[in-house]
């Protein structure tokens, strides 16, 4: 069977809504588009675990502690699922960490900004865990099965994330001046980046039309975007919180909240490698590699004397 | 299994298993992703903690993944194409009197 045909076979496949399974036909840059997307999502999982676990020693309640620990641990988890599924489209384990230790993948640029104050926490439970659902909710269809499943996966765990966040949120707000105060400020600090979690302008986005022909995506960065603002101006009014936009404002034709214009030149600097703390996430994440080495060679130890007395006994 | 399969170099990612899970009694495992491990015992507690956080499990599996051997994806047509000129196998295929079938 020549090329063409099978990507033309392939096309009608996605166009017929069905799933694609690591064993069959997939053109090349399916399979490229994928591998980056993926392991760019699992990196994110990962490196999203330090400006939370920042906080997990300084919690203001035991059931806090639990609650962050917990979460934490989950992050974990989502970035395993993901980097399980990446290596079914033959990508090994060690060549996607490297990649990003070596500063060639990416991550979500969200997570270069600083956690300041305990009240980040919570908005980062209630926006950066909300607009990850948004996106996650989407991908849970996606055209590749071992990515939409583990997307099902994440999006059940999610859910507790955003809402352990949105009622501390709702907790403070209704809390002391004080804690009114720090809620409203971290609010004012996460906001503009939270809507830049969704990616450029559709029409600056190289990968997004390729990315819905294949049935990866099935919404542009730009609608995911909308569908946010809607949701969570929504839910930031209900506890009396404003959003730091000046041109917010309601469209009753449309039935949507019009937002002002994002400072892309922030956002590209961020994605660059010049947010805030992009070179902390990076050291970080290296020593703790480093750092794990002995992890993974006591394990590797452990199970050679197991295998070892286990033969001797026989 | 230890050290001989899939390892690479010094910075070793350990063989790579694949995880199965039963849901509940009764119900059959079901494929729930990968973990990587140096052994079967450690693959099993990396799997119960990757994959059964929330209880979603009450019996896990884990198998190596090179140990697995699977039919193609883009065979799928013709190797199962044997199936096709059995009708007989379905209970569909035979005719019962009229008064039996009207029966409820």
């Amino acid at each position: 069977m020549s090329k063409v045909s099978k990507a033309q076979e392939f096309q009608e496949r996605i166009d017929n809504g069905e799933t694609i399974e690591p064993k069959d036909w997939m053109p090349e840059r399916y399979q490229k588009q994928l591998i980056r997307m993926m392991s760019q999502h699992a990196h994110s999982e990962v490196v999203g675990m330090l400006p939370e676990g920042n906080w997990i020693t300084r919690a203001p309640s035991l059931r806090r502690k639990m609650i962050l620990l917990s979460k934490v641990q989950d992050e974990a988890g989502h970035g395993l699922y993901l980097y399980s599924a990446t290596e079914t489209l033959g990508a090994s384990r060690q060549e996607v960490i490297d990649d990003l230790l070596n500063g060639r993948a990416k991550y979500s640029s969200i997570f270069n900004y600083p956690t300041l104050s305990w009240a980040d926490v919570a908005v980062i439970g209630w926006l950066v865990d909300g607009a990850a659902i948004i996106n996650q909710t989407m991908l849970a269809r996606s055209s590749y099965g071992p990515y939409s499943r583990a997307m099902v996966r994440i999006c059940k765990e999610e859910s507790f994330h955003k809402k352990q966040g949105y009622e501390m949120v709702a907790q403070m707000a209704d809390g002391t001046p004080e804690q009114q105060e720090m809620i409203q400020d971290a609010v004012d600090r996460w906001w503009w980046p939270t809507l830049m979690m969704f990616g450029p302008h559709d029409e600056d986005s190289p990968n997004s039309a390729e990315l819905i022909k294949w049935g990866v995506k099935s919404k542009t960065n730009d609608e995911l975007r909308q569908s946010f603002v809607d949701r969570h101006v929504q839910e930031a009014h209900t506890v009396g919180l404003e959003i730091p936009d000046p041109e917010l404002e309601y469209n009753e034709d449309t039935g949507h909240w019009e937002f002002g214009e994002i400072d892309w030149d922030e956002f590209w600097n961020v994605v660059r490698g010049n947010g805030p703390m992009n070179k902390e996430r990076m050291k970080a994440r290296r020593e703790a590699h480093e750092n794990g080495k002995w992890v993974r060679e006591a394990a590797e130890e452990y199970a050679r004397k197991k295998k070892l007395s286990k033969e001797k006994a026989s | 299994m230890s050290e001989d399969k899939n390892t690479n170099n010094e910075d070793t990612q350990w063989p790579l298993w694949e995880v199965f899970t039963q849901p509940r009694d009764g119900k059959p495992h079901e494929h729930a992703g990968s973990v990587h491990a140096p052994d079967a015992e450690m693959a099993l507690e990396n799997a119960r903690d990757v994959y059964a956080r929330r209880k979603e499990a009450v019996n896990i599996w884990v198998v190596p993944s090179d140990q697995i051997v699977a039919s193609k994806g883009e065979d799928a047509g013709p190797f199962f194409d044997p199936a096709d000129d059995k009708p007989y196998r379905h209970p569909q295929f035979y005719s019962v009197p009229r008064a039996t079938k009207r029966r409820k």
